[in-house]
């Protein structure tokens, strides 16, 4: 079994049914690596636990993968024992104000009360942000995601901070997402991207090709209804990602056609984009014209090459 | 003459063996030495073991993370803090606030228990139920839901800033919690504080006079009410005759909040009647049997001696209900301030949210900021217990 460890459910990313099922995109990503190591997505342990004990569970080896919209800082990589193997998500900061408060834009806040996640990278940015603008600020903080949301619903701060993305999937789920605004500013990078405990580099390689190989299985138009025919197909960059050609699958230990297994199971990078947070979801984080689109559409994600 | 001298030698040497092996004192310190090379050996074993381990999964040990800055805000701080502050600073921003909670949970606790367990014991059947009952349902929930009771049900349902509840127009309930005037020394305050001083030692003075007196003489003298007017009237007198050196900041709405005075959140209402309600039903109960415990045949000599409700209550009923009382009592104060880390649960900066929840995650530091947690409890119970250990003695019963 792969232990995989994701958030406190999370509409969108990583979202528990009534039935006690995962589904979401950072859970597509737990299903696409034990459907490269077992050829079944279905293999998968999943971890839920807060924000704030995340690396420990990872560290002392409880979880054996995290896919939990977690940045990629400079401290983390190089001082907890962690191992980030590349980038799914390009995320910014921004704040979510009850749209009758009148405010505008985050220069608006100063003095405001603020919901913040601790331990999170976030309560580190909005410090930054209010300190390099001269402004002051009081945090309400917590580490669970729903006592905050509940907080900032009854009103005990001005506004709730969080990455974009993880606060378009809170408004969702609010009783009423329109009586909600996001502010403009985006005040920090925040690359997500699935992390390893390091010291295992096997294990790392095959995180992050699995990543790289459903972006690159986008690129060349395979999704989980045609990846049968492309089999058969005489484009030898396909044939190599889905291991007709060449000898990939074994360098990281895993069958040659495992990213066949990966992408029936959960499909293409775009495919689990527009399932789980993209623009015909309650989410509806559009992808087009962002950094999350693919590098020949004008985005940023792009995958180094199969061969 | 040689064979001799070897053999008084071997004897002496096996006697003195024997006497080593066979002398209780020797064996004792022997086998005391044993075992604290044991628990040192252990004990650096373990740390040792620590160390490789955080090596071999490349996490970074030690305290020199004490002076890196820690680049976060917290909501509420007893002392000036900023964020670009050091995470030692965030240390004491911790300690500070758990000791603030632990006081004034304490003191509420106390009156309130005190109150409740003589409300227990009334003779009036309306009293003594409302109070069984309060006992009952407080003490027989678990903590953390009551305060997350508090927090949700009361304290967060209030009405934002701009509908804040106002109380004798300068104190100010609101969701974002209660704002006080603060007072604001101006000069010449320094004369009232002096007079203040000065009064409470008069008082004690005048306690122990009358102490003295009535030994000698047996006659007696209000000293106790007399010391209170003392306290309370002089220093009034001083700050009139200085012309008020004293101005208060009251809190004013300004932007999203009120601004100026003194204020604490809504997490720290929460904790506060949580915490006091909670623990005031155990105190009930320990007040209540410590009285009781005091036998009717006592009271029943106070009345044939004709003394005085309060000197019955005061010299007689108090002194041995007290040494009762207080070793039970010490574990409920133990129990305030352990239980205090339950703040972490509605997000008030206490120590264990600050700085084993935040720092820990923030700097990554797992076993140094876990051992200094540790530490700090540690130090506060041992230290709790050794002052009213103190205390206890003296109220003990004298056995001679």
């Amino acid at each position: 079994m792969l232990n995989c460890q994701v958030g406190l459910p999370t509409p969108g990313f990583y979202s528990l049914a009534e039935d006690g099922t995962w589904s979401g995109a950072d859970v597509d990503l737990c299903r696409a690596v034990s459907a490269a190591i077992f050829g079944d997505p279905d293999m998968v342990e999943y971890q839920s636990v807060t924000s704030a004990v995340r690396f420990t569970a990872l560290s002392n080896g409880e979880s054996d993968m995290l896919s939990r919209t977690t940045t990629w800082t400079a401290v983390r990589d190089t001082q907890l024992g962690l191992d980030f193997t590349t980038v799914n998500f390009y995320d910014g900061q921004g704040f979510l104000v009850p749209a009758d408060s009148g405010i505008t834009s985050a220069l608006d806040l100063d003095g405001a009360t603020i919901c913040v996640l601790t331990g999170t990278t976030t309560e580190l940015n909005l410090a930054d942000y209010f300190r390099a603008n001269g402004m002051t600020f009081t945090p309400v903080t917590n580490e669970n995601v729903n006592v905050l949301v509940e907080t900032y619903l009854g009103g005990g701060c001005d506004a709730y901070t969080n990455d974009k993305s993880g606060l378009a999937a809170r408004r969702s789920a609010f009783p009423d997402p329109s009586a909600h605004v996001l502010l403009p500013e985006t005040v920090s990078k925040e690359p997500l991207g699935p992390v390893v405990r390091q010291g295992d580099d096997a294990w790392a390689n095959l995180v992050r090709w699995t990543v790289f190989g459903i972006i690159n299985a986008e690129e060349l138009g395979v999704t989980s209804a045609n990846v049968m025919e492309m089999t058969a197909s005489a484009d030898p960059n396909i044939a190599r990602l889905l291991g007709t050609e060449g000898n990939i699958g074994e360098g990281l230990g895993v069958s040659p056609d495992f990213m066949v297994n990966v992408i029936s199971a959960v499909g293409n990078y775009g495919e689990i984009y527009e399932r789980h947070i993209g623009e015909n979801t309650p989410i509806g984080i559009p992808r087009a014209g962002t950094l999350n689109a693919l590098w020949n559409n004008g985005g940023i994600i792009y995958a180094p090459p199969f061969r | 003459m040689a064979l001799t001298s070897q053999h008084d030698d071997t004897a002496e040497r096996s006697s003195l063996l024997r006497r080593v092996f066979f002398d209780a004192k020797i064996r004792a310190i022997f086998l005391q030495v044993l075992t604290v090379a044991g628990v040192v050996g252990f004990l650096g074993w373990l740390i040792n073991n620590t160390m490789t381990n955080m090596a071999a999964r490349s996490l970074s040990a030690g305290f020199d993370f004490l002076d890196v800055s820690a680049g976060f805000g917290i909501g509420f701080t007893l002392i000036p803090y900023q964020e670009g502050d050091t995470y030692l600073r965030v240390f004491t921003v911790g300690i500070m606030n758990t000791l603030l909670v632990a006081v004034v949970a304490i003191v509420l606790a106390t009156i309130l228990g005190l109150l409740v367990g003589l409300a227990r014991l009334s003779t009036n059947w309306i009293i003594a139920g409302v109070a069984r009952a309060y006992v009952e349902l407080l003490r027989n929930t678990p903590l953390l839901l009551q305060i997350i009771a508090w927090y949700f049900g009361v304290f967060n349902l209030l009405p934002r800033p701009r509908d804040s509840v106002v109380l004798a127009e300068v104190f100010v309930l609101n969701n974002r919690g209660f704002y006080m005037p603060s007072p604001v020394a101006e000069p010449g305050f320094g004369i009232v504080l002096t007079a203040f001083v000065l009064s409470i030692i008069g008082a004690i003075t005048l306690y122990k006079w009358e102490a003295a007196r009535r030994d000698r003489t047996g006659k007696s003298f209000p000293a106790i009410p007399a010391g209170f007017a003392m306290i309370v009237f002089l220093p009034i007198l001083v700050y009139a005759a200085a012309g008020s050196p004293l101005s208060w900041d009251v809190p004013a709405l300004q932007g999203f909040n009120f601004v100026g005075g003194v204020s604490v959140p809504p997490s720290f209402c929460a904790l506060i009647v949580a915490l006091a309600a909670y623990t005031s039903c155990f105190i009930a109960e320990i007040v209540r049997a410590g009285i009781q415990s005091v036998s009717k045949g006592q009271i029943e000599a106070a009345g044939a001696l004709n003394l005085p409700a309060n000197w019955t209550l005061r010299r007689v009923v108090l002194p041995q209900a007290l040494r009762v009382i207080i070793p039970p009592l010490i574990s409920q104060y133990l129990n305030v301030t352990k239980n205090s880390s339950l703040a972490i649960a509605i997000g008030f900066p206490d120590l264990v949210s600050v700085w084993m929840n935040t720092s820990l995650n923030q700097s990554g530091r797992a076993i140094p900021i876990v051992a200094m947690t540790m530490a700090f409890y540690c130090i506060v119970s041992l230290s709790v217990s050794l002052v009213m250990n103190r205390y206890n003695r003296r109220a003990q019963l004298k056995e001679r």
